[in-house]
């Protein structure tokens, strides 16, 4: 079992004390224990099959799209990843997003991307992303920008994923910026640091395969708490992958959740298969998508059959569901493979 | 060596606009290499533009070298009877022409692309962005900050495909693909475990454009 954490934590503060004051004392006391006082890091560390999903900021300064979104996934997932201007399409930033989703008692798990920030506009916005109460990040390299609705804008990639992990985990437990300046205003004032747990990504299915066990090791040592795969559906691929990352024991340093989308439709499948570096789709889902009579009906089916089994892999610690604009879709998803936290 | 094309000639034509005696210019060295500034280049032009007429007297030559001072006497009087200048060199051989003909107007007639090598007839490729911290002595000789479309220095992103970049996979192999597998090859595959540490981007031209003083051939 992963443990991120000094001990594990209570599941619920709230089942301990009736007193507003003893519960925020004791959240307290358990956000000093812990890493970052994050509820995802809770879980994980009591040993948890975690839940998250992802939730795409609008393309509009449209607030009620993203408490819409929020509300159908609220009740059915232990945090939620906010994506940063996903494929390098301009959108609600990312910790606005969070700031309003964490309001309504979602969490999030705000992503920051090295193509559009420097170090120092990172750091400026965690520091900030902190203070209105975010506690998760995922530390992304960042699709290119000529994918995206920007394709003539200067790229940054000060730093690459792996390097950005390690600056948030110098700022969180050697409490220092980048730069190694101690986080505090002046030099009477405290260290005041923000405390994140951090994540990232590993694709499993990437060339040269049997290099992407060695990135992922490379980004536990920089600090990575967990990984969000990608979405899989070559389970014998992942397998292999499992197995070495077994091998190296990289599943006791960090949580791995494993990624799934959802299929909507053939085209899709093809789509995913075809088009999308990094992502393989067997024939076999293709195939049952083009038979299917009710391919969004099959394409669920099929997600939920992966989450079970993928529950079964020794060190897979939980799952990232990525309903792509089928964010209605998850608590379905999540009652059939029956992780539902409570509905 | 600097890797160079000529502008649309409409363009460079837009330029030449009211001007009525003007020097074509090229350039010895890098862009004679690679095909777009050299004699032979420089005579099209001169013809092209003296095909379009309009009353304007051309002039051309070529010299060795338009990024060094020393090389323009032999185009000192001929530059001095025009009223504008069209370098075919590279943005650093223009802006030398420029340098030393203060009173002319120079305008470019190339598009300097970049830093790189000739890779068969009529195609050369980007090698090097001059980062002023030569690693490839860690990465078996080929470099991420250029081969790879974004410059990552831990390790392929996830957009490596059958060893293709997927930015565009048609015409950009994955830096770290190459690097992955030249590393196996000499046996040195461990070097990829290290993480690398953020670059000092300061020896980039983000600190500013640099400039290089070196005493022990100042008296030369």
């Amino acid at each position: 079992m992963w443990r991120g954490c000094e001990r594990p934590a209570a599941s619920d503060v709230s089942d301990r004390s009736d007193s507003p004051l003893e519960r925020s004392a004791i959240a307290m006391s358990e956000e000093k224990q812990s890493k970052s006082g994050s509820r995802l890091e809770r879980k994980l560390a009591a040993g948890g099959f975690a839940v998250t999903a992802e939730l795409g900021p609008p393309k509009s300064a449209d607030a009620d799209l993203i408490r819409n979104k929020a509300a159908l996934l609220k009740d059915w997932v232990d945090a939620v990843n906010i994506t940063d201007n996903q494929t390098a399409i301009v959108r609600v930033s990312s910790i606005g997003t969070g700031k309003l989703v964490h309001d309504m008692g979602l969490e999030p798990i705000i992503q920051v991307t090295c193509r559009d920030r420097n170090r120092l506009a990172i750091q400026a916005d965690l520091l900030g992303a902190y203070l209105m109460g975010i506690r998760n990040v995922l530390c992304l390299t960042g699709d290119h920008q000529v994918f995206g609705n920007h394709p003539t804008a200067r790229y940054v990639f000060d730093l690459d994923s792996v390097q950005l992990i390690a600056m948030v985990r110098d700022m969180r437990d050697r409490k220092v910026f980048a730069c190694g300046d101690e986080i505090r205003n002046s030099k009477k004032a405290g260290i005041k640091e923000p405390r994140l747990f951090i994540g990232g990504a590993a694709n499993p299915f990437g060339d040269p395969f049997e290099f992407r066990a060695t990135r992922l090791e490379k980004k536990v040592r920089a600090g990575a708490d967990f990984v969000q795969t990608q979405c899989i559906y070559d389970m014998e691929r992942f397998d292999r992958w499992m197995k070495e990352v077994r091998a190296r024991g990289l599943h006791r340093k960090c949580a791995i959740l494993a990624g799934v989308t959802p299929l909507k439709s053939v085209g899709m499948a093809r789509y995913m298969r075809d088009q999308v570096a990094g992502v393989t789709v067997p024939d076999c889902y293709v195939q049952r998508m083009a038979e299917a009579s009710d391919p969004k009906a099959e394409g669920i089916a099929i997600c939920v059959e992966q989450i079970r089994r993928l529950r079964a892999i020794e060190g897979v610690a939980g799952v990232h569901i990525m309903a792509i604009e089928w964010e209605e879709k998850v608590p379905e998803i999540v009652e059939r493979a029956g992780l539902g936290t409570g509905g | 060596m600097i890797v160079a094309e000529q502008k649309p000639i409409a363009e460079i034509a837009g330029y030449l606009d009211g001007h009525k005696r003007v020097l074509v210019l090229g350039c010895g060295t890098c862009v004679t290499v690679c095909l777009a500034g050299g004699e032979r280049e420089t005579a099209q032009i001169a013809s092209v533009l003296r095909l379009s007429g309009n009353g304007r007297e051309i002039l051309e030559n070529t010299i060795e070298r338009q990024c060094d001072a020393e090389f323009f006497d032999a185009v000192a009087d001929q530059a001095a009877g025009c009223d504008a200048i069209l370098s075919l060199a590279c943005g650093a051989g223009a802006q030398m022409v420029a340098r030393v003909f203060p009173e002319k107007p120079v305008y470019p007639a190339l598009n300097t692309k970049f830093m790189g090598t000739n890779d068969g007839a009529g195609e050369w490729s980007e090698n090097c962005l001059a980062c002023g911290d030569c690693k490839l002595g860690v990465f078996g000789g080929i470099c991420p900050v250029t081969r790879c479309s974004k410059s990552l220095a831990n390790g392929p992103c996830g957009g490596s495909a059958d060893g293709r970049c997927e930015v565009d996979p048609q015409n950009i192999e994955c830096g770290w693909q190459l690097i992955h597998d030249r590393l196996k090859a000499l046996g040195k595959l461990d070097a990829l475990s290290e993480i690398a540490a953020p670059r000092d981007w300061s020896k980039t031209h983000s600190g500013g454009p640099r400039r290089l003083s070196r005493e022990d051939v100042a008296g030369l």
